[in-house]
């Protein structure tokens, strides 16, 4: 579909449904195109296409709320039919007075800088050469090691298009791009079979890397090898920068309007005030060329903000929507994040491992989740025992254990490795006082 | 011989001679013997008989073994009360068709979500070129399968008005302020879906499926003394309307106060390795995290499992039995049909402690040469089907709840779990216990919570040493996620000892 007739569509349904009762409307219209390619024992596993479209609607009317959503697009009068049912549902809702569209002055009201999201070649991208990229990163690990009994080989792309109309005068669009080569490797040794993995990933096809992928896959399976679980303790924990998500998203979830108004949070009334050390500072960035969060409008419209998250430790922002807004009687912040960007450290991971005494270094989790309300969490883990500023054992099966209101305090160390292949920008982390439970 | 169709049907004797002859168009008229119930989806699809053959014949072009076609049209609402009043409701419309073609073990799939004659034929070519031979597909008889039904509804949600839910919801919140005086905020929401699913292959078989699913979640949090805590509780079954009644919210209102409640007073067990009791029912979260996603016969097949090389092979006590069922009545983890036309069947993943089944698609059936065990599921039209957990539970043991509980030294019993996941290969895998009771000296003591426990899937298998007779079913709103892909699924447990697993904690 193009963007115009997304357009077309849109405003076409927000009009059939202020003509039908409502007296506030958004609409919005995505579609995805989608190729992946799975290759193992040199042959083509699975080769999936994908082409997918949805219209959500939130409807807004005599002061009640509903959302409805379809794939069936093709047929005016079936989707004309299925907004006014829906309106006529919405009726026998309870009022709720804080549900509305935005305010019209925080709306985007275009004239932003091009982010660069979006690669205008993505469709001449010869699907051999997306073939071939697979087999590429297979070889690289086929014949190289005979403890290796799987390995699989992925190729994926995939081009979105958004589109989106409200009735207070928004109009606002669209496009992202994103390519990933991914690879899986399984080895033997005794019983166990670790799995070691290994992703990147790109806006532009030119920019992805597609070479080392399958090395790097191979390496992380290799590294498990001999895993096993040590002494419970407290100690210092080394979190990859690819891992360091799994630690702050419950610190993000608990800044999120959401949470707060339904008391499922442990940062409640905390703005201004400490949080974690002074290494913990985190901005907001929607900005970023490339930046796989980049945007210059949020999901409700609102134009985007550099903001300040955290600064040293001091909690300076919440995530808030218009509907939290007003239940909570805040300004709306935007509900959701851009380009999480965490203020680096001077030291490489190996660095950071060479000055540790005696501690764990995290490469992967496993299970485990947190309680909103107070901030208690506990998670399975694997890694490597750090003795002496080096890696001396390969560790799994292993839950560590505490509260995030106290392990932001811990934290002690921040690499400056930053992960820039996801929208969070991470860096490696290091933790003092960590609850690691094994035998 | 040259047959003309109705002859052919008239002297159906001859059937096989007759196809090999017949140009698919001809087959048309076959849809003479098309149950009602089959032409209600064909007619809601908008299509023919002809054109799934078409369709089928475009697809196996390129030479693939084998073609499917997966129509699904689903229709999802939820209701959602906060904050007192149901002021939210949710509707979705999702329709299409899948198509997967297999050569070997290699698929190719694309889908739809128009299901016009071109563009089916559109998706079908891409699909088709997993293969790259010239085809040389000739087309079946249609064979209609009539399946059986294990989820009997008496009202389709689909006639059912929002005005006839919103009681049930408000209820829910209702009772729970009414029941504990600490409750600060309560959400509801009830979810139904209606998904109808017709599913049509290269061997001409032709089926469907009406799935109907409901679901109740209530949430609550409550304050003493400054201290916040919440929980929820949820239920969920194959059903209509008829799900929704007076017992079930007072019980879920219930469950939901009692686990909210336990967690004032908690503390956090000892951290380290010790014996952990699995209270009867959700505890099934470890068989399904610790054997079942190992038995699902894709990473078998990809050498990629721990249990890869244990078949037949004894893995656990003798008096342990693990099923894999899709036939429970109205239980949410059953189907009618798999999502490859294959009969669901109830199997023995572990009979006498001895490893019996690996859980079947399609593609590993073929591969380890066994019958198909109707494990082969999709999230949608959009995915391929892959093997998968439907209901997985362990029968009663010969023990007794009050046994395996004195028997333990210092140790913790749990029963309240929110989500669990498994590294296949290493076969480590772990369950979040939201709630449970530290286990001293053989009775249960001190309230815990908010802990992750991890062990090793064949290790505590074997480490299983005692199991009870209480076996029941959890019908909570179980979702497995595999692949990128989440299917409902439910388990099932009888209390049971784990001689000794890695809980979290503190040293102190």
């Amino acid at each position: 579909m193009t963007k115009d007739e997304k357009y077309s569509i849109a405003k076409w349904a927000m009009e059939h449904a202020l003509n039908n009762g409502a007296q506030q409307v958004r609409v919005s219209i995505s579609n995805n195109n989608s190729s992946q390619i799975e290759v193992r024992d040199e042959k083509i596993d699975k080769l999936e296409e994908a082409n997918r479209n949805s219209m959500r609607i939130n409807l807004y009317v005599d002061n009640k709320f509903s959302r409805i959503a379809t794939n069936r697009l093709n047929n005016k009068e079936e989707l004309g039919r299925f907004i006014e049912e829906a309106i006529a549902g919405t009726r026998y809702l309870s009022e709720d007075e804080f549900r509305t569209l935005p305010q019209p002055e925080l709306y985007y009201k275009g004239g932003g800088a091009d982010l660069k999201t979006v690669d205008q070649g993505f469709a001449s991208v010869d699907p051999q050469q997306k073939i071939s990229h697979a087999f590429t990163i297979e070889k690289e690990v086929l014949g190289k090691d005979e403890r290796v009994i799987s390995v699989t080989a992925t190729y994926n792309d995939e081009m979105s298009g958004n589109v989106m109309v409200a009735s207070n005068g928004f109009e606002g669009d669209r496009e992202n791009s994103y390519y990933s080569l991914r690879a899986s490797v399984s080895v033997k040794s005794g019983e166990a079979r670790p799995q070691g993995s290994w992703r990147e990933s790109s806006i532009i096809h030119n920019d992805l890397i597609k070479e080392g992928v399958g090395e790097q896959a191979l390496k992380k399976a290799l590294d498990k090898l001999g895993q096993k679980k040590i002494q419970s303790g407290t100690m210092p924990m080394i979190l990859e920068n690819r891992q360091a998500g799994r630690t702050l998203r419950p610190l993000i979830e608990a800044l999120n309007g959401s949470s707060i108004q339904q008391k499922n949070s442990f940062l409640i009334g905390m703005e201004g005030e400490k949080i974690g050390s002074d290494l913990l500072t985190i901005v907001d960035d929607p900005f970023i060329v490339s930046g796989r969060g980049s945007r210059l409008f949020d999901g409700e419209g609102l134009a985007t903000k550099k903001r300040a998250i955290i600064d040293q430790g001091v909690l300076k922002g919440y995530y808030i929507d218009t509907y939290y807004g007003k239940k909570l009687d805040m300004e709306p912040t935007s509900g959701s994040t851009t380009n999480l960007v965490f203020k680096p450290g001077d030291k490489d991971l190996l660095g950071l491992i060479t000055s540790m005494d005696r501690g764990i270094l995290v490469t992967g989790f496993n299970g485990g989740n947190s309680n909103g309300s107070t901030g208690d969490f506990s998670y399975g883990i694997e890694g490597f025992l750090v003795e002496n500023g080096k890696l001396t054992q390969p560790v799994s099966e292993m839950n560590i254990t505490g509260n995030f209101k106290q392990v932001w305090k811990d934290l002690v160390a921040v690499g400056n490795d930053v992960y820039t292949g996801s929208s969070w920008r991470l860096p490696s982390l290091v933790f003092d006082n960590i609850e690691f439970s094994g035998i | 011989m040259k047959l003309t169709r109705r002859s052919f049907i008239q002297t159906g004797g001859v059937a096989v001679a007759g196809t090999m002859v017949l140009p698919p168009l001809l087959n048309s008229c076959q849809n003479l013997q098309i149950s009602p119930d089959m032409k209600s989806y064909l007619d809601l699809f908008e299509v023919t008989p002809q054109m799934l053959q078409k369709v089928i014949a475009e697809a196996m072009s390129k030479g693939g073994d084998y073609a499917d076609l997966f129509f699904e049209h689903k229709i999802s609402n939820t209701l959602g009360l906060e904050d007192g009043n149901v002021n939210q409701a949710y509707s979705n419309v999702d329709y299409g068709v899948g198509v997967r073609v297999l050569k070997g073990d290699q698929t190719g799939f694309a889908y739809t979500e128009t299901t016009t004659l071109q563009d089916m034929l559109k998706v079908a070519k891409t699909a088709a070129n997993i293969a790259s031979d010239p085809g040389t597909f000739k087309q079946g008889e249609i064979l209609e399968k009539i399946p059986p039904n294990y989820y009997k509804i008496s009202q389709k949600w689909e006639n059912v008005s929002v005005d006839d839910k919103i009681p049930y919801v408000q209820k829910v919140n209702d009772r729970i302020f009414e029941l504990d005086e600490k409750v600060t905020k309560v959400r509801a929401f009830l979810m139904d879906d209606s998904a109808y699913v017709m599913f049509y292959n290269s061997e001409g078989l032709l089926t469907h499926d009406y799935r109907p699913m409901s679901s109740l979640v209530a949430l609550c949090v409550m304050e003493k003394e400054g201290q916040i805590e919440n929980a929820y509780s949820t239920r969920s079954f194959r059903k209509g309307f008829e799900f929704l009644n007076e017992e079930l919210v007072e019980e879920l209102a219930q469950e939901t106060i009692d686990r909210t409640n336990i967690l004032f007073g908690a503390t956090k067990p000892k951290a380290g390795e010790m014996p952990v009791v699995l209270g009867a029912g959700g505890s099934g979260i470890l068989l399904h995290e610790a054997m079942g996603h190992a038995f699902e016969a894709d990473f078998n097949r990809k050498r990629e499992s721990i249990f890869s090389d244990k078949m037949g092979k004894s893995i656990a006590r003798d008096f342990i039995n693990i099923v894999e069922d899709g036939t429970i009545e109205n239980n949410r983890g059953s189907i009618n049909v798999d999502d490859e036309g294959n009969d669901v069947k109830k199997i023995y993943l572990v009979k006498d402690g001895i490893l019996n089944s690996y859980i079947h698609d399609r593609i590993s059936s073929k591969y380890y040469g066994v019958e198909p065990t109707g494990n082969g599921r999709r999230q949608s039209f959009r995915h391929v089907p892959i093997p998968r957990m439907r209901i997985t539970y362990m029968e009663p043991g010969p023990h007794s709840k009050e046994d395996i509980i004195s028997n333990v030294d210092y140790g913790v019993y749990v029963d309240n779990f929110t989500n669990g996941e498994v590294k296949i290969g290493a076969g480590d895998f772990t369950f979040f216990v939201k709630s449970g009771y530290l286990i001293e000296k053989g009775k249960l003591t001190q309230p815990i919570k908010d802990i992750n426990i991890i062990g090793n899937g064949p290790q505590a298998l074997a480490d299983i040493t005692m199991a009870a007779g209480d076996y029941k079913i959890q019908n909570s709103t179980g979702m497995c996620g595999k692949g990128g892909q989440s299917v409902p699924v439910s388990m099932g447990m009888p209390t049971v000892l784990v001689k000794k697993l890695t809980v979290g904690g503190t040293s102190a």
